[in-house]
């Protein structure tokens, strides 16, 4: 048989030259801008951004930082876990900040408190109906199955009426915003009960999008289903012809990205203790931006959960590192502008390198 | 249905060459159109079980079109195949497959983001548990298979766990290749498949298409390579224009004829009407 692990045909193939996963490049890019804010803390203020300098507390590291951090992304990281799977398809999804207002909008009426402090919460979405103080499990059903059902429309119309993947999650984006303004003719809806309010208490957020990130993680390594989402993106045609049924693949990524976006509707609403239908304001850009950041290829067919994850940490790194520099939020979105633009110059650039290379 | 019952028997009886296997696929009235773009028109092919029957014919001639047709990647325009003595009328390339049909396309249809493996299972990974969408790859599987089945091929390849991207043509048909001969089937079409091979290469492709011979595994080959489609198969079916122009045996042709009828400077009476 092979002369070599890898190779066949007599080709030798010194695997320790292999080229380094494109992950290794953002981990390096949160290194560098993690030190670069290390650095200016020091010089302009005198004080650290990662590490603890504080009297009488233990610990070499800021923990409280770095909860903040990885806090303040991982609802939109479990969004973009889903949003990844999209666009390694080639597709994209726009409606994902929407579609977190609807869910937490419904999902979070099903589980308001049915007094407050002994006065009747009359204001409760279902009042009258008497659904007040439901047990958990029904809200958090409600808050998935209705995340799943947007994506299923999203999925539905972009596998089977060839609009493009744009187009439709536009649309959605724009109805679902419609929808979460209608079910509470624009109220907001508060007061959930505390089983509701423990799912995104705390540190929760974090141990969810950690948990979802390495099953999303292994299922788009291990499984069929992730086999066949990387297959599309990188040549569909080709996915079609060796016998992929690539309409219902697409439906079901879809349908995992809304499930997803579902998930974080009811961690953001349950951590605020209030939805809005104005909230998740523009998280499908954030999302897109942690997969692109993260080095998933908006061309499809490249890039990993890791490097999400990774990108994920960059946003969280800039977010509170402006904090700490006390810089102005406008500064915050223009260098995330930057980083966005310069991420899909690198992958760009990435790409024509190795081709040349060979 | 019924008048699609009595074809089967029709077809069976009315054999043109004589071979004694039985009908894998027939094809009759096939027709294709791309717009104004008359690519096949009104085909009636037929092949046997056991047989290798070559499609020859100019650039554009519609030999590609014409397994896009039988495969399903398309959806014909009008007229009716069989396959494996029923009526099929397949919904897309899984179903042809599934049915028995194992086709290397001119495209190759390979994707280029993965390994070598990973595209020769494209479509039929071998998995470990079965979970529906969720069943787990079973990677070492796929490699052992992957590497017996390129064995054949003749092909070198430095690491098979790089994506195929940067590959050479050669290596992409291999592959490509190495993929029809892994998965048993009924009939195999292999468009232009040494197209872009080296002389040592084309040479294991051959002895593939031999051992398919040996098994009495029927072939459709379309190739521009004289000697090659004299050498393996029984049967040259000749394409102009998008139809069908002549129907020759092998051992009663020679390769001047064959040029004469690709060129056009000849046409079988019964296809007056590519004329
Ligand atoms: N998708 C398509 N749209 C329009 N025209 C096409 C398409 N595919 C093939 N054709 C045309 O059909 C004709 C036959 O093409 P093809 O079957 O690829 O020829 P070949 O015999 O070289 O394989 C050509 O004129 C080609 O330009
Ligand atoms: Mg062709």
């Amino acid at each position: 048989m092979s002369d070599t692990a890898h190779g066949i045909g007599g080709l030798t193939f010194d695997a320790s030259k292999r080229d380094w996963p494109p992950e290794a490049g953002v981990a390096i890019a949160l290194v560098l801008i993690t030190a670069a804010f290390e650095i200016l803390g020091r010089m302009l203020y005198g004080e650290s951004f990662l590490f603890n300098t504080r009297e009488g507390v233990e610990g070499l590291f800021n923990t409280q930082r770095l909860q903040v951090i990885i806090l303040q992304v991982s609802i939109i990281g479990i969004i973009s876990l889903g949003v990844t799977q999209v666009i390694l398809t080639g597709g994209i999804d726009l409606s994902s900040g929407s579609v977190v207002a609807m869910t937490a909008m419904i999902a979070m009426s099903f589980a308001q408190v049915g007094d407050i402090n002994g006065i009747p919460n009359s204001r409760a979405v279902f009042f009258d109906s008497g659904w007040v103080n439901l047990p958990v499990i029904l809200p958090v059903l409600i808050a998935l199955a209705v995340g799943l059902c947007a994506g299923l429309v999203n999925g539905a119309f972009v596998a089977y009426t060839g609009i493009p993947p744009f187009i439709a999650t536009l649309g959605m984006m724009v109805a679902a915003r419609g929808a979460a303004q209608w079910w509470t003719a624009g109220q907001p809806v508060s007061f959930p009960t505390e089983s509701y309010a423990a799912i995104g208490g705390g540190m929760m957020p974090v141990a969810i999008f950690v948990g979802l990130a390495i099953l999303f993680h292994l299922i788009l390594k291990y499984t069929v289903y992730g086999k066949h989402t990387y297959a599309i993106g990188s040549n569909e045609a080709a996915a079609r012809m060796s016998g992929i049924n690539v309409r219902r693949h697409k439906l079901m990524v879809y349908a995992m990205a809304g499930l997803l976006t579902g998930i974080a509707a009811l961690v953001l609403s349950s951590k605020n203790l209030t939805a809005q239908s104005g909230m998740g304001l523009m998280y499908e850009l954030d999302a897109i931006a942690m997969a692109v950041i993260g080095g998933i290829s908006l061309q499809g067919g490249r890039g990993s959960v890791l490097g999400t994850v990774l990108g994920a940490l960059i946003f969280g790194v800039i977010i509170s590192g402006f904090t700490f520099l006390k810089l102005d939020a406008y500064y915050q979105e223009m260098v995330k502008g930057t980083i966005i633009v310069g991420a899909v110059i690198l992958d760009q650039w990435r790409q024509n390198r190795v081709a040349k290379k060979m | 249905m019924s008048d699609i019952q009595t074809n089967i028997s029709a077809a069976d009886v009315n054999h043109v060459d004589g071979h004694p296997g039985k009908v894998i696929l027939r094809t009759e009235g096939l027709t294709k159109h791309y717009g104004g773009v008359h690519a096949l028109v009104d085909c009636d092919f037929e092949i046997r079980k056991g047989e290798h029957v070559a499609i020859m014919g100019d650039n554009g001639a519609g030999k590609s079109t014409f397994v896009r047709q039988i495969t399903a990647v398309e959806q014909k325009t009008s007229g009716k195949i069989w396959f494996d003595g029923a009526y099929r009328d397949f919904g897309g390339p899984l179903e042809a497959r599934e049915a028995g049909i194992e086709t290397v396309f001119q495209n190759l249809a390979l994707a280029d983001h993965l390994d070598v493996p990973d595209n020769l299972f494209l479509g039929r990974e071998k998995v470990l548990f079965n979970l529906g969408p969720f069943s787990i790859l079973d990677y070492k599987g796929m490699r052992e298979a992957t590497l017996r089945g390129l064995e054949k091929t003749g092909v070198k390849i430095p690491n098979i766990n790089n994506t195929i991207q940067y590959m050479s043509g050669g290596q992409r048909q291999c592959v490509a290749i190495a993929r029809t001969a892994t998965f048993h089937s009924k009939l195999t079409i292999m468009d232009e498949p040494t197209a872009a091979l080296g002389v040592q290469e084309t040479a294991q492709v051959e002895n593939i298409i031999r051992t398919l011979k040996e098994q009495g595994e029927p072939l459709i080959l379309i190739s521009h390579n004289m000697r090659q489609v004299m050498e393996l198969c029984d049967r040259i079916v000749v394409w102009r224009r998008g139809r069908v122009c002549a129907n020759l045996n092998v051992a009663e042709t020679t390769g001047e004829e064959v040029v004469a009828y690709i060129t056009g400077a000849k046409t079988q009476a019964q296809y007056s009407s590519a004329a």
